[in-house]
């Protein structure tokens, strides 16, 4: 266990200096891009009562990335009556001001035509069909378009760069996979249960922060809006409560009742069925995103997009991660949750409590299910299958890892989250949840404990 | 309210076309984990071979319906074999991990882009059941005046359907009273006991597997032929779930208990449908808008079919006609 404890310390220690030099190099480089020749420059967002489209038509594949200027954008309503039009300035970007109030414009859609005649003969869109887009208007904000223009990234010569793009997509993905995957296996290690109803976790911790997010007036520190840092905490700690509501109300009652654990991952389906539809009733089946950073404008790290969403996103996932290794490998609880996962009868006769330890596993995977949740939603937006869709890709990493491992899970987590993002490179990008899945069944024809697994029965 | 509409509907659904393709679906894994406590929870992975079989073969290769049906029977034995290869020794859970994802697999490849041509994405395929529907010798609608009709398709569609689902349940009743089938449900009881025994528990399960996953695919034909198109959104996971509730409604390891599971569940899930539709549209409906919409009115079912299926687990495991003792739910 130790020589298995100092292997893992060493890879999070090395994660840990990776991303630190990483978030080092890009705040060296962001100033850099201000070099001759117009910039692209995105339209402020105001804040007033009108909502207005804003948008943005860029060459990003040159460096620094240049603007298209005077192409001709027009915006028509649901019903096809033009309701404004724009040129692009200088700078790339436009402003579309709807009429009327915000109240009226909620819940419409509009679309935004371009005018092709108008384009630069050396300037081509990206996808060429793309000349239309439908903005749906679900937030009282500004709404934001981005036009992409010239040639996909990686047209084959940058193969190494646009590897490392989708590497870099990825660990920031699998470090919200691994904050999922890490509840999933403590909840197995110290109850048996394959939690069906992890991935309604997960939504939980989405809504709950778009529920804090949706009320009215916002909260502000110093001049400064945390309205949706607020909610990232409060999904945090609703999420927890969540998970301890649930396992005192129905895991430890049947726990008590000594049903088998076949029975009681068919009840968290059943569970997994009822939340998601009750989610479903509460929220619509539409996609949202938070009232803040839906979208930022990248740093460029020599070849490399990042925005700083990303990195805080995967700032606060990382130290959390961290917080939770160390308080499992050094305090009591920790150290209680470990023995209870390795041999609950043993643990229970040496005088921990067990029923305490799963309590405790079950609101800190709940919270951290939730977390998982919030930050996923703020990096891709979500709806309310937001964690079921996630669910296979969870079991993956902890099969991979080792189902019941707290370690394990974690390295897993990474393996699958890098995997799916990088295998884009040769799988078309619809098919990359496949070969996630692939090496789960894999892992199980040759290794079926699971990398950091006791080699011991399972069957 | 128009009680005698929504009860009338309500039948027309339980005996009706996607009844028999749950019920067939539920005989697959009542094989599976009623009789040999293996836990399947990829059935949406058989079905969804067995339809596209019958679509791909017929659409996108222009052969005959009946090569179709013996490329899906001949595809499930595969897909059971690989399937059954890594797993099979592993413990229950795994399994079921396995499964899922491996029906998850299936879906993805069916609905994408790259295999447009074979299975067409995720429009999926049209256009194949012409000949099914030619050998109907029903012209028009049936049913009984005022009570309960179906179209013609439909009905024919659930002549064949009850017809297999007959033949099935015959297969299964006759399989289970042989020494074979006590081999299956000692399995289920103690694996290891089984093994001492001098047989070989591995290529029993792989049979039961390879059995259950053929009734998968009769439910995965039906599909296909019960709307005349088939796409990979009518293979969700759900679908699977939904199986098991139906098994578990009934009862596992009894012969009849999907056919009981099968038309229940489908009684209660239209009457609930039916009833909230009918609850919420209207000027002036018995449920104000502000609590529910007709929208969230379609929800309702799932909910209280999640919760079903929680209290069925934790109260009566055992379904309706089930024996407590039959159960292979406390395997590890």
């Amino acid at each position: 266990m130790h020589a298995c404890l100092r292997r893992v310390a060493m890879l999070v220690a090395a994660v840990v200096i990776t991303t630190i030099a990483v978030t080092g190099s890009a705040s060296a480089a962001a100033p850099e891009t201000s070099q001759g020749g117009e910039r692209c420059v995105r339209p402020e967002t105001t804040d007033d009562d009108t909502i207005s489209i804003l948008g943005l038509i860029c060459d990003t594949q040159e460096t620094p990335p240049s603007p298209v200027e005077g192409v001709q954008i027009t915006v028509e309503d649901e019903s096809g009556n033009e309701v404004g039009e724009a040129t692009t300035n200088a700078q790339g970007g436009f402003e579309i001001p709807l009429p009327g109030t915000a109240l009226d414009n909620l819940g419409k859609q509009f679309t935004l035509k371009l005018d092709e005649e108008s384009f630069p003969e050396e300037v081509q869109l990206r996808n060429p069909n793309q000349v239309t887009r439908t903005v749906a208007i679900n937030l009282s904000s500004d709404a934001f378009v981005a036009f992409p223009v010239g040639p996909a990234p990686g047209g084959g010569d940058n193969f190494f760069v646009e590897g490392l793009q989708l590497a870099v997509g990825g660990i920031v993905f699998s470090l919200l996979l691994a904050l999922s995957a890490l509840g999933l296996s403590m909840i197995f290690g110290t109850t048996g249960l394959t939690n069906f109803a992890h991935g309604e976790l997960i939504t939980f911790g989405a809504l709950a922060a778009f529920a804090l997010d949706r009320l009215p007036g916002t909260i502000s520190i110093f001049g400064a809006e945390i309205t949706v840092i607020v909610g990232v905490i409060a999904a945090f700690a609703v999420s927890g409560l969540f998970g301890w509501f649930q396992d005192k109300t129905l895991w430890a009652p049947l726990r008590r009742r000594g049903t088998g654990i076949i029975a009681m991952m068919i009840v968290s389906i059943g569970l997994s069925i009822f939340l998601r539809n009750v989610f479903q009733y509460f929220a619509g089946g539409s996609t949202f995103n938070y009232s803040q950073y839906a979208s930022v404008t990248p740093w460029e790290l020599g070849p490399i997009l990042l925005t700083p969403k990303e990195v805080v996103i995967a700032g606060i996932a990382l130290s959390v991660l961290v917080l939770v290794s160390l308080a499992l490998a050094y305090t009591r609880t920790g150290k209680a949750t470990r023995a209870v996962a390795d041999n609950p009868a043993l643990a229970a006769s040496s005088g921990i409590n067990v029923e305490r330890v799963i309590s405790v596993v079950w609101t800190g995977g709940a919270a951290l299910a939730g977390l998982a949740g919030v930050l996923l939603g703020l990096s891709q937006g979500f709806d309310f299958q937001i964690g079921f869709k996630l669910l296979l890709l969870v079991f993956a990493a902890v099969v991979l890892g080792g189902l019941g491992t707290i370690w394990g899970s974690m390295v897993g987590a990474f393996i699958i989250g890098i995997l799916i993002e990088v295998s884009t490179l040769v799988i078309p990008a619809e098919l990359k949840y496949v070969g996630a899945l692939v090496v789960l069944i894999a892992v199980l024809l040759v290794r079926p404990q699971g990398l950091l697994g006791k080699a011991q029965r399972v069957g | 309210m128009d009680w005698q509409d929504m009860f009338s509907l309500s039948v027309q659904e339980a005996l009706g076309p996607s009844a028999v393709v749950y019920c067939l679906a539920a005989i697959g894994l009542n094989v599976h984990f009623g009789y040999t406590g293996l836990l399947n929870f990829g059935q949406a992975g058989f079905m969804a071979v067995g339809g596209y079989a019958i679509a791909s073969t017929v659409t996108s290769f222009g052969l005959p319906f009946l090569l179709g049906v013996v490329f899906g029977l001949l595809a499930t034995v595969v897909l059971a074999l690989l399937l059954g290869v890594p797993t099979l020794r592993l413990r229950a859970d795994y399994l079921a991990i396995v499964t899922i994802a491996a029906a998850e697999i299936i879906r993805l490849m069916l609905g994408s882009i790259a295999l447009t041509d074979y299975f067409g994405g995720q429009s999926g395929l049209q256009d194949f059941s012409d000949t099914f529907r030619s050998w109907s010798p029903i012209s028009g609608p049936v049913g009984i005046l005022g009570l309960v009709s179906w179209r013609a398709n439909d009905f024919w569609v659930m002549v064949v359907g009850w017809t297999l689902v007959l033949i099935c349940c015959l297969i299964v009743f006759l399989l289970m009273r042989s020494p074979w089938g006590r081999v299956l449900k000692s399995i289920r009881e103690d694996e290891d006991a089984v093994r001492s025994l001098g047989k070989n528990v591995y290529s029993y399960k792989m049979q039961s597997l390879i059995i259950g996953g053929m009734f998968g695919a009769l439910a995965g034909f039906m599909t296909a032929l019960e709307s005349a198109a088939i796409n990979p959104a009518f293979f969700a996971t759900d679908i699977t779930f939904f199986a098991y509730t139906v098994l578990l409604i009934g009862g596992a390891a009894r012969v009849l208990g999907p056919v009981a599971g099968a038309i229940i569940f489908w009684f209660l899930i239209s009457f609930l449908g039916v009833f909230f539709a009918q609850a919420t549209e209207g000027a002036a409906p018995l449920i104000p808008p502000e609590i529910m919409t007709s929208q969230q009115a379609s929800l309702i079912r799932f909910i209280v079919l999640g919760l079903a299926l929680m209290l069925l687990m934790i109260f009566r495991p055992q379904g309706i006609f089930g024996d407590r003792r039959e159960l292979a739910i406390d395997a590890r």
